[in-house]
């Protein structure tokens, strides 16, 4: 496991553990109670630590290099029933987006998602998760495929942002982006997006508007990145830490803020920590809003959804 | 040695003695610097006579130039933001917006108002990008929603005229659903048939390009504006070299079918009468038995 910077004390004290248990072994002496002691501290500084985490600290672990991400979450929560489909049919397949028809727990859905790669040669393969337009026209043909199938969709969004390249530009990034969102806030089945690493301005917003809106407890969504906007407007990189706080870019702020619907809990630590549970607790609450979705008509979620939009915004 | 030597060092004239060229009397072009006076250039509808360079103007000129006579109402011209973030980096985002309300005389990035075009209907909608650069906050959303209310209301055509550096960053995610406020709004216009005319000048980047700014039934733009996703030296970075020329103007996004034309601004009025006439007007058989 990685730690990260102020996972530090966490780290020693797994080492101490673990040593200690070593020499139990090794010298077939009774340790037990120095161990169960560590064991205590262990968990009680990990609480301490997990508990305050820091703006800044949870961008840190929505960024960890062992979360998992979007085709993991989709394999694990879909046993493996899982149909991947490629391609916008215009220009290629996107390899930073995917996306297919998935069974959980004998319902059929429709997921789309940003994937990032688990190491360097796949982060580069996919792009280090930013799509380009023909990545937001495949997943708007895929939404298109569930609303002909009567199919609800499963968005899960874990994207630094929509790739800022030349070639993007000229495929119109912009237009595949707003062309998304206007086709998301009337599509006529059921949505729920969640947001499960980073939700980064426009490019995560491209797949983002849905019935349901949700972020995993230690993520964040936001206009752009604390780094992006440290430099923007304290023009330096070193700020990323008060822009983090000036954002309000955690989940429970965006809560706060009636800007998603709701938080999802993660185990103790992160979701790398351990992510069978992860996977269980996100297809438990997946399967609860669908049930719930699916009991109301299309045109009263639809009315819903657009209202909930019209009334995001602070004005006097 | 040089050829010349001064005879006296510097300049002398006192500033007191130097003659003033009173504010407001000439207009110089940003591009070509051709000097015309301002009455002259407001007649070319701040256009430079010279090279054709469409000067940024604001909400205020777009409305006299597009609306019978000048004639409009604005719409909630009172709102204003609302600071729900409480943000601030190196200045307080309440003083930033204090500081731009009176420098620039506006209440905000956008004015909305309705009017008359070619005596059809229209509601209008035009960034100002001397305010906080034309960005997007809550306010720009919900007037522009607003706006787009108005329309579906009264089953007028809809007007956007964009000019804006994108996302405003001091309201975070605040500004980012704006993005989806407006475009769903759109959304609900398109489902009325109502026409959605949207109009891209100098420059319209970001999540304004990313929502209204390219959703238009026709997308219109004034020739040579910058227009795209990402800026130009952001995209320069991500491939690290230098930028093709004409990249992200006006005829680049024409060339690649993002925009159904170019428009001098002289001929912008008249084009789009013209559409509306095409798509809005009374049809010879009533229109009403098919649509609600």
């Amino acid at each position: 496991m990685e730690y990260l910077d102020f996972e530090k004390p966490i780290e020693e004290l797994e080492a101490q553990l673990a040593k200690a248990q070593d020499l139990e072994k090794e010298t077939e002496t009774d340790m037990s109670k120095s161990v169960k002691e560590l064991q205590e501290r262990l968990e009680s500084t990990k609480k301490d630590i997990y508990k305050k985490l820091s703006p800044w600290q949870k961008v840190q672990l929505s960024r960890h290099p062992q979360r998992p991400y979007t085709l993991a979450y989709i394999e694990a929560m879909t046993e493996g029933n899982f149909l991947e489909l490629h391609g916008d049919r215009g220009v290629k397949d996107d390899k930073a987006m995917v996306g297919g028809w998935g069974m959980l727990n004998g319902e059929p859905v429709m997921f789309i998602g940003q994937q990032k790669g688990i190491n360097t040669k796949m982060r580069q393969y996919r792009n280090f998760g930013m799509p380009n337009p023909e990545g937001y026209r495949k997943a708007l043909r895929l939404m298109k495929m569930a609303e002909k199938f009567n199919r609800p969709v499963v968005s899960l969004i874990d994207t630094p942002g929509a790739f800022p390249g030349l070639e993007a530009e000229e495929r119109g990034q912009g237009e595949a982006i707003a062309r998304n969102i206007y086709e998301m806030s009337v599509l006529k089945v059921p949505i729920i997006c969640v947001v499960i690493g980073e939700g980064a301005s426009g490019g995560a917003l491209g797949i983002g508007v849905g019935d349901r809106v949700l972020m995993l407890e230690n993520t964040w969504y936001s206009v752009i990145s604390p780094e992006s906007c440290s430099s923007i407007l304290w023009r330096s990189w070193d700020y990323k830490e008060q822009a983090a706080d000036a954002l309000k870019l955690t989940a429970p702020d965006m809560l706060k803020n009636k800007l998603i619907d709701g938080i999802i809990k993660e185990p103790l630590g992160g979701a790398h920590q351990k992510p069978q549970e992860m996977f269980e607790i996100l297809k438990k609450e997946l399967l609860k809003e669908i049930t719930e979705l699916k009991g109301k008509t299309i045109d009263k979620l639809i009315e819903k959804r657009l209202a909930k939009f019209a009334k995001m915004g602070a004005y006097k | 040695m040089g050829w010349f030597t001064r005879n006296k060092e510097g300049i002398t004239t006192s500033t007191k003695d130097k003659k003033e060229t009173p504010e407001g009397l000439w207009y110089k072009c940003k591009k070509c610097k051709v000097i015309v006076s301002v009455e002259d250039h407001g007649k070319n509808v701040w256009v430079c006579h010279n090279c054709g360079h469409h000067e940024r103007i604001n909400a205020r000129e777009y409305f006299q130039l597009l609306f019978d006579e000048g004639k409009h109402t604005e719409l909630n011209a009172k709102l204003s933001s609302g600071d729900p973030l409480k943000f601030e980096d190196t200045k307080k985002y309440t003083d930033r917006y204090q500081a731009s309300v009176k420098k620039t005389g506006l209440n905000e990035a956008v004015s909305t108002a309705y009017g008359k075009l070619n005596n059809q209907d229209v509601v209008i909608g035009c960034m100002n990008f001397n305010f906080i650069g034309g960005s997007m906050g809550s306010v720009v959303g919900e007037k522009i929603a607003r706006a787009i209310d108005h329309s579906l209301k009264y089953h007028k055509p809809f007007i956007m005229i964009s000019k804006s550096g994108g996302a405003r960053m001091m309201e975070a995610a605040f500004s980012l659903m704006q993005m989806a406020k407006t475009s769903s709004k759109l959304a609900q216009l398109g489902q009325k048939g109502i026409p959605y005319v949207s109009v891209l000048t100098d420059p319209t980047t970001g999540g304004v390009t990313a929502s209204f700014a390219m959703l238009g039934d026709i997308n219109i733009a004034e020739p040579g504006a910058l227009i795209g996703f990402a800026g130009p030296r952001v995209v320069k970075e991500t491939i690290g070299k230098d930028l093709p020329e004409g990249f992200q103007t006006s005829e680049f996004l024409l060339e690649h079918g993002f925009l159904d034309f170019i428009s001098h601004r002289k001929d912008l009025k008249a084009k789009i009468g013209l559409f509306l006439t095409m798509t809005h007007s009374q049809p010879a058989t009533e229109k009403s038995t098919k649509k609600k």
